[in-house]
Protein backbone atom coordinates (compact mmCIF):
# COMPACT_ATOMS: atom_id res chain seq x y z
CA UNK A 1 0.00 0.00 0.00
CA UNK A 2 1.65 3.21 -1.14
CA UNK A 3 0.74 5.18 2.51
CA UNK A 4 4.34 4.84 4.44
CA UNK A 5 5.57 8.54 4.04
CA UNK A 6 4.24 9.83 0.75
CA UNK A 7 5.61 7.39 -1.91
CA UNK A 8 3.19 7.26 -4.34
CA UNK A 9 2.69 5.68 -7.77
CA UNK A 10 2.70 7.53 -10.62
CA UNK A 11 0.32 4.58 -12.18
CA UNK A 12 -0.76 1.01 -11.60
CA UNK A 13 -2.11 -0.60 -14.34
CA UNK A 14 -1.30 2.36 -16.94
CA UNK A 15 -1.98 5.93 -17.49
CA UNK A 16 -4.05 4.83 -20.17
CA UNK A 17 -6.07 2.61 -18.62
CA UNK A 18 -6.35 4.28 -15.47
CA UNK A 19 -7.72 7.78 -17.42
CA UNK A 20 -10.34 5.71 -18.86
CA UNK A 21 -11.59 4.11 -15.62
CA UNK A 22 -12.23 7.58 -14.21
CA UNK A 23 -14.13 9.03 -17.23
CA UNK A 24 -16.39 5.56 -17.43
CA UNK A 25 -16.50 4.10 -14.65
CA UNK A 26 -14.99 5.21 -11.29
CA UNK A 27 -11.18 5.46 -9.78
CA UNK A 28 -9.94 5.73 -6.56
CA UNK A 29 -6.68 8.32 -5.57
CA UNK A 30 -4.47 8.33 -2.78
CA UNK A 31 -3.78 12.38 -2.24
CA UNK A 32 -2.71 12.27 0.97
CA UNK A 33 0.54 14.38 0.12
CA UNK A 34 -2.65 17.04 0.38
CA UNK A 35 -2.41 19.91 3.19
CA UNK A 36 -5.18 20.09 5.71
CA UNK A 37 -5.17 23.60 7.38
CA UNK A 38 -7.90 23.69 10.39
CA UNK A 39 -9.13 26.99 11.94
CA UNK A 40 -11.66 27.56 14.16
CA UNK A 41 -13.68 30.20 16.42
CA UNK A 42 -16.23 32.78 15.71
CA UNK A 43 -13.39 34.77 13.82
CA UNK A 44 -12.08 31.54 11.55
CA UNK A 45 -14.35 32.60 8.68
CA UNK A 46 -13.45 35.82 8.42
CA UNK A 47 -9.91 35.27 8.96
CA UNK A 48 -9.73 33.03 5.96
CA UNK A 49 -11.79 35.44 3.91
CA UNK A 50 -8.92 38.00 4.47
CA UNK A 51 -6.30 35.91 2.89
CA UNK A 52 -7.83 34.63 -0.30
CA UNK A 53 -10.07 35.95 -3.35
CA UNK A 54 -13.01 34.44 -3.10
CA UNK A 55 -15.81 34.84 -1.57
CA UNK A 56 -15.73 32.59 1.84
CA UNK A 57 -17.63 35.31 4.00
CA UNK A 58 -20.75 34.51 2.14
CA UNK A 59 -20.25 30.54 2.75
CA UNK A 60 -23.19 28.38 4.27
CA UNK A 61 -22.39 25.80 6.40
CA UNK A 62 -21.66 22.81 4.56
CA UNK A 63 -20.38 24.26 1.14
CA UNK A 64 -17.20 23.90 -0.60
CA UNK A 65 -15.12 27.02 -2.41
CA UNK A 66 -12.04 26.37 -4.85
CA UNK A 67 -9.67 29.84 -4.05
CA UNK A 68 -6.42 31.41 -5.00
CA UNK A 69 -4.72 32.74 -2.03
CA UNK A 70 -2.91 35.57 -3.33
CA UNK A 71 -0.23 37.67 -2.70
CA UNK A 72 0.45 41.36 -2.02
CA UNK A 73 1.40 41.40 -5.35
CA UNK A 74 -1.81 39.90 -6.62
CA UNK A 75 0.24 36.49 -7.82
CA UNK A 76 -0.83 33.53 -6.73
CA UNK A 77 0.94 31.83 -3.36
CA UNK A 78 -0.93 28.94 -3.74
CA UNK A 79 -5.08 27.77 -5.52
CA UNK A 80 -6.92 25.73 -2.32
CA UNK A 81 -10.15 24.28 -1.63
CA UNK A 82 -12.28 26.30 1.70
CA UNK A 83 -14.66 23.57 3.46
CA UNK A 84 -16.89 25.18 5.97
CA UNK A 85 -17.45 22.48 7.98
CA UNK A 86 -19.53 24.09 10.38
CA UNK A 87 -20.50 27.37 12.26
CA UNK A 88 -17.12 28.08 13.21
CA UNK A 89 -14.94 25.68 11.83
CA UNK A 90 -12.95 26.20 8.85
CA UNK A 91 -10.62 23.52 6.70
CA UNK A 92 -7.97 24.66 4.29
CA UNK A 93 -7.15 22.22 1.39
CA UNK A 94 -4.14 23.06 0.07
CA UNK A 95 -1.38 21.69 -1.75
CA UNK A 96 1.65 19.32 -1.02
CA UNK A 97 4.11 21.06 -2.98
CA UNK A 98 3.21 24.21 -0.56
CA UNK A 99 2.36 22.67 2.48
CA UNK A 100 4.83 24.85 4.60
CA UNK A 101 4.49 27.86 2.61
CA UNK A 102 1.00 28.18 3.42
CA UNK A 103 0.86 26.38 6.92
CA UNK A 104 3.66 28.70 7.79
CA UNK A 105 1.61 32.17 6.59
CA UNK A 106 -1.76 30.70 7.97
CA UNK A 107 -0.13 29.58 11.38
CA UNK A 108 1.38 33.09 11.67
CA UNK A 109 -1.08 35.36 10.61
CA UNK A 110 -3.84 33.14 12.83
CA UNK A 111 -1.54 33.58 15.83
CA UNK A 112 -1.57 37.74 15.40
CA UNK A 113 -5.54 37.68 14.97
CA UNK A 114 -5.91 35.16 17.97
CA UNK A 115 -7.65 32.92 15.70
CA UNK A 116 -6.94 28.85 16.80
CA UNK A 117 -5.19 27.52 13.95
CA UNK A 118 -4.15 23.93 13.65
CA UNK A 119 -2.22 22.22 10.86
CA UNK A 120 -3.26 18.26 10.91
CA UNK A 121 -1.79 17.37 7.45
CA UNK A 122 0.47 14.62 9.29
CA UNK A 123 -2.41 12.83 10.78
CA UNK A 124 -4.93 12.57 8.03
CA UNK A 125 -5.68 10.65 4.62
CA UNK A 126 -7.08 12.06 1.84
CA UNK A 127 -8.59 9.82 -0.75
CA UNK A 128 -10.37 10.77 -4.03
CA UNK A 129 -13.13 8.85 -5.31
CA UNK A 130 -13.92 10.22 -8.78
CA UNK A 131 -16.36 9.13 -11.58
CA UNK A 132 -19.42 8.60 -12.96
CA UNK A 133 -19.96 5.46 -10.62
CA UNK A 134 -18.34 7.58 -7.42
CA UNK A 135 -21.53 8.03 -5.81
CA UNK A 136 -23.04 5.00 -6.45
CA UNK A 137 -19.42 3.32 -5.06
CA UNK A 138 -19.72 5.53 -1.66
CA UNK A 139 -23.22 4.83 -1.36
CA UNK A 140 -22.70 0.83 -1.13
CA UNK A 141 -19.66 1.28 0.56
CA UNK A 142 -21.76 2.70 3.43
CA UNK A 143 -21.39 6.17 2.71
CA UNK A 144 -25.04 7.05 1.75
CA UNK A 145 -25.36 10.25 3.38
CA UNK A 146 -22.45 11.42 1.55
CA UNK A 147 -23.07 9.88 -1.06
CA UNK A 148 -25.92 12.27 -1.06
CA UNK A 149 -23.91 15.60 -1.29
CA UNK A 150 -24.43 18.07 -3.59
CA UNK A 151 -21.56 19.30 -5.95
CA UNK A 152 -19.16 22.10 -3.81
CA UNK A 153 -20.81 20.52 -0.53
CA UNK A 154 -19.29 19.21 2.70
CA UNK A 155 -20.34 17.32 5.68
CA UNK A 156 -18.77 16.07 8.84
CA UNK A 157 -19.71 11.90 9.90
CA UNK A 158 -18.81 8.86 10.02
CA UNK A 159 -17.66 5.88 7.53
CA UNK A 160 -17.64 2.69 8.67
CA UNK A 161 -17.41 4.09 12.38
CA UNK A 162 -14.27 6.20 11.04
CA UNK A 163 -14.60 9.76 11.66
CA UNK A 164 -14.59 11.19 8.13
CA UNK A 165 -14.99 14.57 6.48
CA UNK A 166 -15.99 14.13 2.68
CA UNK A 167 -17.16 16.76 0.04
CA UNK A 168 -18.49 16.40 -3.67
CA UNK A 169 -15.22 17.82 -5.19
CA UNK A 170 -12.55 16.72 -7.34
CA UNK A 171 -9.45 17.57 -9.87
CA UNK A 172 -10.73 15.25 -12.90
CA UNK A 173 -13.52 16.70 -14.80
CA UNK A 174 -15.77 14.42 -13.42
CA UNK A 175 -18.46 13.63 -10.27
CA UNK A 176 -17.25 12.84 -7.68
CA UNK A 177 -15.89 12.89 -3.89
CA UNK A 178 -12.85 13.92 -1.69
CA UNK A 179 -12.83 11.59 1.65
CA UNK A 180 -10.60 12.89 4.46
CA UNK A 181 -9.66 10.46 7.04
CA UNK A 182 -7.02 9.81 9.78
CA UNK A 183 -3.67 7.96 8.97
CA UNK A 184 -4.68 4.91 11.16
CA UNK A 185 -7.91 4.33 9.55
CA UNK A 186 -6.73 5.40 5.95
CA UNK A 187 -5.78 1.84 4.71
CA UNK A 188 -9.08 0.56 6.01
CA UNK A 189 -11.17 2.82 3.99
CA UNK A 190 -9.22 2.67 0.91
CA UNK A 191 -9.55 -1.31 0.90
CA UNK A 192 -13.58 -0.64 1.63
CA UNK A 193 -14.02 1.75 -1.27
CA UNK A 194 -12.10 -0.66 -3.64
CA UNK A 195 -14.45 -3.50 -2.50
CA UNK A 196 -17.36 -1.34 -3.03
CA UNK A 197 -16.64 -0.38 -6.24
CA UNK A 198 -15.33 -3.86 -7.39
CA UNK A 199 -18.84 -4.19 -9.26
CA UNK A 200 -18.77 -0.53 -10.63
CA UNK A 201 -15.35 -1.46 -12.12
CA UNK A 202 -13.13 1.03 -9.86
CA UNK A 203 -9.55 0.94 -10.56
CA UNK A 204 -6.64 2.34 -8.25
CA UNK A 205 -5.17 5.42 -10.11
CA UNK A 206 -1.93 6.63 -10.08
CA UNK A 207 -0.75 10.25 -9.93
CA UNK A 208 0.52 10.30 -13.82
CA UNK A 209 -3.28 9.92 -14.87
CA UNK A 210 -4.51 12.68 -12.70
CA UNK A 211 -2.26 15.16 -14.37
CA UNK A 212 -4.03 14.16 -17.50
CA UNK A 213 -7.40 14.20 -16.14
CA UNK A 214 -7.19 17.04 -14.62
CA UNK A 215 -5.49 18.58 -18.16
CA UNK A 216 -8.58 18.17 -20.10
CA UNK A 217 -10.61 19.39 -17.49
CA UNK A 218 -8.66 22.67 -17.81
CA UNK A 219 -8.05 22.71 -13.58
CA UNK A 220 -5.04 24.34 -13.38
CA UNK A 221 -1.69 22.44 -11.77
CA UNK A 222 0.00 25.13 -9.21
CA UNK A 223 3.77 25.14 -10.07
CA UNK A 224 3.00 24.38 -13.75
CA UNK A 225 0.03 26.82 -15.27
CA UNK A 226 -0.22 29.39 -12.03
CA UNK A 227 2.64 30.41 -9.48
CA UNK A 228 4.25 33.23 -7.56
CA UNK A 229 4.67 35.04 -11.11
CA UNK A 230 1.43 34.55 -12.52
CA UNK A 231 -2.09 36.34 -11.71
CA UNK A 232 -5.23 34.50 -11.50
CA UNK A 233 -6.91 37.25 -14.10
CA UNK A 234 -3.56 35.76 -17.05
CA UNK A 235 -4.48 32.12 -15.68
CA UNK A 236 -8.10 32.22 -16.06
CA UNK A 237 -9.02 32.33 -12.97
CA UNK A 238 -10.83 35.91 -12.94
CA UNK A 239 -14.01 33.91 -11.39
CA UNK A 240 -12.68 32.93 -8.13
CA UNK A 241 -11.40 36.79 -7.58
CA UNK A 242 -14.52 38.79 -5.72
CA UNK A 243 -13.69 42.35 -5.37
CA UNK A 244 -16.61 43.55 -4.43
CA UNK A 245 -16.55 42.05 -1.05
CA UNK A 246 -14.10 42.44 2.05
CA UNK A 247 -10.73 43.03 1.76
CA UNK A 248 -8.17 40.59 1.83
CA UNK A 249 -4.71 40.48 0.87
CA UNK A 250 -3.47 41.08 -2.61
CA UNK A 251 -6.98 43.05 -3.08
CA UNK A 252 -5.52 46.32 -4.24
CA UNK A 253 -3.10 45.11 -6.37
CA UNK A 254 -5.60 43.01 -7.92
CA UNK A 255 -8.08 45.58 -8.70
CA UNK A 256 -5.07 47.33 -10.45
CA UNK A 257 -4.25 44.71 -12.41
CA UNK A 258 -8.39 44.20 -13.69
CA UNK A 259 -8.24 47.60 -14.48
CA UNK A 260 -4.88 47.68 -16.07
CA UNK A 261 -5.90 44.66 -18.17
CA UNK A 262 -3.68 41.92 -18.86
CA UNK A 263 -0.73 41.18 -21.06
CA UNK A 264 -1.13 37.82 -21.54
CA UNK A 265 -3.18 34.94 -20.85
CA UNK A 266 -3.14 30.97 -20.49
CA UNK A 267 -5.15 29.41 -23.36
CA UNK A 268 -5.58 26.27 -24.82
CA UNK A 269 -3.00 24.71 -27.10
CA UNK A 270 -4.12 21.80 -29.53
CA UNK A 271 -0.92 20.76 -31.51
CA UNK A 272 -1.95 20.27 -35.50
CA UNK A 273 1.19 18.73 -36.05
CA UNK A 274 3.26 15.53 -34.85
CA UNK A 275 4.18 16.59 -31.52
CA UNK A 276 3.37 16.36 -28.27
CA UNK A 277 3.37 20.18 -26.01
CA UNK A 278 5.59 19.71 -22.67
CA UNK A 279 6.15 22.30 -19.89
CA UNK A 280 8.60 24.48 -20.12
CA UNK A 281 8.52 24.24 -24.48
CA UNK A 282 8.86 27.61 -26.33
CA UNK A 283 5.76 29.05 -28.52
CA UNK A 284 6.07 30.79 -30.95
CA UNK A 285 3.99 33.05 -33.84
CA UNK A 286 3.87 31.60 -37.59
CA UNK A 287 7.28 33.83 -37.87
CA UNK A 288 8.93 31.56 -35.35
CA UNK A 289 9.36 34.54 -33.30
CA UNK A 290 9.12 33.58 -29.63
CA UNK A 291 6.25 34.95 -27.68
CA UNK A 292 4.96 32.29 -24.66
CA UNK A 293 5.55 28.82 -23.37
CA UNK A 294 4.04 25.90 -22.66
CA UNK A 295 2.81 24.97 -19.09
CA UNK A 296 1.09 21.84 -19.21
CA UNK A 297 0.71 19.57 -21.81
CA UNK A 298 0.07 15.67 -23.04
CA UNK A 299 -1.81 13.49 -24.89
CA UNK A 300 -5.20 13.13 -24.20
CA UNK A 301 -6.74 9.79 -23.83
CA UNK A 302 -10.09 10.78 -23.89
CA UNK A 303 -9.74 13.19 -26.59
CA UNK A 304 -7.32 11.26 -28.75
CA UNK A 305 -4.93 14.14 -29.65
CA UNK A 306 -2.05 15.93 -27.98
CA UNK A 307 -3.09 19.45 -25.61
CA UNK A 308 -1.65 21.58 -23.61
CA UNK A 309 -1.75 25.19 -22.05
CA UNK A 310 0.28 28.23 -22.23
CA UNK A 311 1.11 31.73 -22.01
CA UNK A 312 0.92 33.64 -25.58
CA UNK A 313 0.08 37.72 -25.81
CA UNK A 314 -3.40 38.65 -25.43
CA UNK A 315 -3.30 39.89 -28.75
CA UNK A 316 -2.74 35.97 -29.97
CA UNK A 317 -4.94 34.05 -27.45
CA UNK A 318 -8.08 34.25 -29.14
CA UNK A 319 -9.43 30.60 -29.99
CA UNK A 320 -7.98 29.88 -33.95
CA UNK A 321 -4.92 31.52 -33.29
CA UNK A 322 -2.29 29.55 -35.41
CA UNK A 323 0.60 29.15 -33.03
CA UNK A 324 4.09 26.75 -33.23
CA UNK A 325 5.64 24.66 -30.31
CA UNK A 326 9.07 24.26 -30.64
CA UNK A 327 10.20 21.02 -30.32
CA UNK A 328 13.36 20.07 -29.72
CA UNK A 329 14.65 22.63 -32.08
CA UNK A 330 11.27 21.93 -34.62
CA UNK A 331 8.73 24.54 -34.66
CA UNK A 332 5.57 22.41 -34.92
CA UNK A 333 1.90 23.50 -35.77
CA UNK A 334 -0.77 24.57 -32.89
CA UNK A 335 -3.57 26.62 -32.91
CA UNK A 336 -5.52 28.66 -29.37
CA UNK A 337 -8.43 26.15 -28.63
CA UNK A 338 -11.74 26.44 -26.42
CA UNK A 339 -10.91 24.94 -22.68
CA UNK A 340 -12.20 23.07 -20.98
CA UNK A 341 -10.97 20.47 -23.37
CA UNK A 342 -13.05 18.04 -21.99
CA UNK A 343 -16.76 18.70 -20.48
CA UNK A 344 -18.70 15.71 -18.55
CA UNK A 345 -22.46 15.25 -19.71
CA UNK A 346 -24.83 16.30 -17.25
CA UNK B 1 12.07 -9.59 -14.53
CA UNK B 2 11.53 -7.95 -18.16
CA UNK B 3 11.37 -10.75 -21.27
CA UNK B 4 15.02 -10.83 -22.80
CA UNK B 5 14.78 -12.74 -26.35
CA UNK B 6 18.01 -14.79 -26.32
CA UNK B 7 18.81 -14.18 -29.88
CA UNK B 8 19.12 -10.13 -29.89
CA UNK B 9 21.80 -8.16 -28.93
CA UNK B 10 20.97 -4.84 -26.63
CA UNK B 11 22.38 -1.09 -25.72
CA UNK B 12 22.47 0.07 -22.12
CA UNK B 13 20.15 2.63 -23.62
CA UNK B 14 17.61 -0.19 -24.12
CA UNK B 15 17.18 -0.98 -27.72
CA UNK B 16 17.42 -4.46 -29.31
CA UNK B 17 18.80 -5.40 -32.81
CA UNK B 18 18.58 -8.46 -34.42
CA UNK B 19 20.64 -10.27 -37.10
CA UNK B 20 18.64 -10.56 -40.38
CA UNK B 21 21.26 -11.70 -42.36
CA UNK B 22 22.01 -8.48 -44.85
CA UNK B 23 19.64 -6.50 -42.24
CA UNK B 24 19.46 -5.63 -38.67
CA UNK B 25 16.55 -5.01 -37.51
CA UNK B 26 15.92 -2.40 -34.41
CA UNK B 27 13.54 -1.94 -31.36
CA UNK B 28 13.42 -1.20 -27.57
CA UNK B 29 13.09 -3.53 -25.43
CA UNK B 30 10.30 -5.15 -23.02
CA UNK B 31 12.41 -3.31 -19.94
CA UNK B 32 12.36 -0.29 -21.94
CA UNK B 33 8.75 -0.11 -22.75
CA UNK B 34 7.47 -1.26 -18.88
CA UNK B 35 9.44 2.40 -17.94
CA UNK B 36 7.82 4.17 -20.05
CA UNK B 37 4.25 3.03 -19.89
CA UNK B 38 1.86 4.01 -22.36
CA UNK B 39 4.01 5.08 -25.73
CA UNK B 40 2.15 7.84 -27.32
CA UNK B 41 4.79 8.71 -30.12
CA UNK B 42 7.33 8.04 -32.45
CA UNK B 43 9.39 9.85 -34.18
CA UNK B 44 11.61 7.44 -36.73
CA UNK B 45 14.18 9.25 -39.49
CA UNK B 46 13.20 8.63 -42.90
CA UNK B 47 14.31 5.74 -45.24
CA UNK B 48 17.67 6.25 -46.97
CA UNK B 49 19.06 8.38 -43.53
CA UNK B 50 22.08 7.40 -42.69
CA UNK B 51 22.85 6.36 -38.71
CA UNK B 52 25.71 6.82 -36.71
CA UNK B 53 25.85 4.07 -33.72
CA UNK B 54 25.08 5.21 -30.12
CA UNK B 55 23.75 8.58 -31.85
CA UNK B 56 19.95 9.96 -31.44
CA UNK B 57 17.99 8.79 -34.39
CA UNK B 58 14.03 9.50 -33.23
CA UNK B 59 12.47 10.17 -29.61
CA UNK B 60 9.98 7.80 -27.94
CA UNK B 61 7.11 9.35 -26.07
CA UNK B 62 4.95 8.43 -23.70
CA UNK B 63 2.06 9.84 -21.78
CA UNK B 64 4.64 11.20 -19.17
CA UNK B 65 7.80 11.61 -20.97
CA UNK B 66 9.86 12.06 -23.74
CA UNK B 67 13.12 9.49 -24.04
CA UNK B 68 15.82 9.61 -27.12
CA UNK B 69 16.35 6.74 -29.10
CA UNK B 70 19.87 5.55 -29.75
CA UNK B 71 21.22 3.64 -32.63
CA UNK B 72 22.48 0.42 -31.82
CA UNK B 73 24.90 0.44 -35.11
CA UNK B 74 25.77 2.38 -38.24
CA UNK B 75 23.56 2.16 -41.49
CA UNK B 76 21.09 3.12 -43.60
CA UNK B 77 17.60 3.12 -42.81
CA UNK B 78 15.91 0.66 -45.29
CA UNK B 79 12.35 1.18 -43.61
CA UNK B 80 10.98 2.57 -40.97
CA UNK B 81 8.09 0.93 -38.99
CA UNK B 82 5.43 3.24 -40.24
CA UNK B 83 2.59 1.52 -38.46
CA UNK B 84 3.72 3.07 -35.45
CA UNK B 85 2.72 7.03 -36.84
CA UNK B 86 -1.00 5.59 -36.41
CA UNK B 87 -0.71 3.19 -33.87
CA UNK B 88 2.19 3.63 -31.56
CA UNK B 89 0.83 1.57 -28.76
CA UNK B 90 1.89 -1.29 -30.77
CA UNK B 91 5.40 -0.24 -28.95
CA UNK B 92 3.98 -1.54 -25.99
CA UNK B 93 2.17 -4.45 -27.17
CA UNK B 94 4.99 -6.01 -28.86
CA UNK B 95 8.14 -4.43 -28.50
CA UNK B 96 10.23 -7.31 -29.89
CA UNK B 97 7.37 -8.24 -32.43
CA UNK B 98 5.31 -5.64 -34.30
CA UNK B 99 6.38 -3.05 -32.61
CA UNK B 100 9.97 -2.76 -34.11
CA UNK B 101 11.15 0.67 -34.95
CA UNK B 102 13.98 0.56 -38.18
CA UNK B 103 15.53 -1.47 -40.49
CA UNK B 104 18.93 -0.66 -40.71
CA UNK B 105 21.40 -1.82 -43.98
CA UNK B 106 24.61 -2.00 -41.46
CA UNK B 107 28.22 -0.52 -42.68
CA UNK B 108 30.23 -1.24 -39.91
CA UNK B 109 30.05 -4.78 -39.95
CA UNK B 110 32.02 -5.32 -36.11
CA UNK B 111 29.54 -3.37 -34.28
CA UNK B 112 26.57 -5.69 -33.90
CA UNK B 113 28.89 -8.35 -32.54
CA UNK B 114 30.54 -5.88 -29.82
CA UNK B 115 26.99 -5.14 -28.41
CA UNK B 116 25.93 -6.68 -25.03
CA UNK B 117 24.04 -10.03 -25.51
CA UNK B 118 20.84 -11.17 -23.65
CA UNK B 119 23.07 -12.49 -21.15
CA UNK B 120 25.20 -9.59 -20.82
CA UNK B 121 21.80 -7.33 -20.87
CA UNK B 122 20.11 -9.20 -17.98
CA UNK B 123 23.03 -8.70 -15.57
CA UNK B 124 23.28 -5.37 -16.78
CA UNK B 125 18.86 -4.77 -16.14
CA UNK B 126 19.56 -6.29 -12.34
CA UNK B 127 22.17 -3.82 -11.99
CA UNK B 128 20.02 -1.56 -12.54
CA UNK B 129 17.44 -3.09 -10.64
CA UNK B 130 19.84 -2.70 -7.90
Amino acid sequence: MPFAGYQMPVQYEGIIAEHRAVRERVGLFDVSHMGELFLSGPDALGFVDSLVSNAVHAMPVGRALYTVCPNEQGTILDDLIIYRLGEEDVLVICNAGNLQKISTYFGAKAAAAGVPFEDRSPSLSLLALQGPAAAATLRDAGGAQFAELSSFHTLRGELLGVPTIAARTGYTGEDGFEICVPNESAVKIWRALLSAGEAHGIAPVGLGARDTLRLEARLSLYGNDIDETTNPYEAGLAWVVKLDGPSFVGKPALSRIKAEGVRRKLVGIEMRGRGIARHGYPLADEAGEEIGVVTSGCPSPTLKKNIGLGYVPKAMSKVGTPLRVLIRGKAIEAEVVKTPFYKRAK
Amino acid sequence: MAQVPADLRYTKDHEWARDEGEFIRVGVTAYAVEQLGDVTLIDLPPTGSDLQAQERFGDIESVKTVSELFAPVSGEVVEANTALEESPELVNEGPFEQGWLVLIKPSEPGEYGRLMDARAYEDYLASLEG
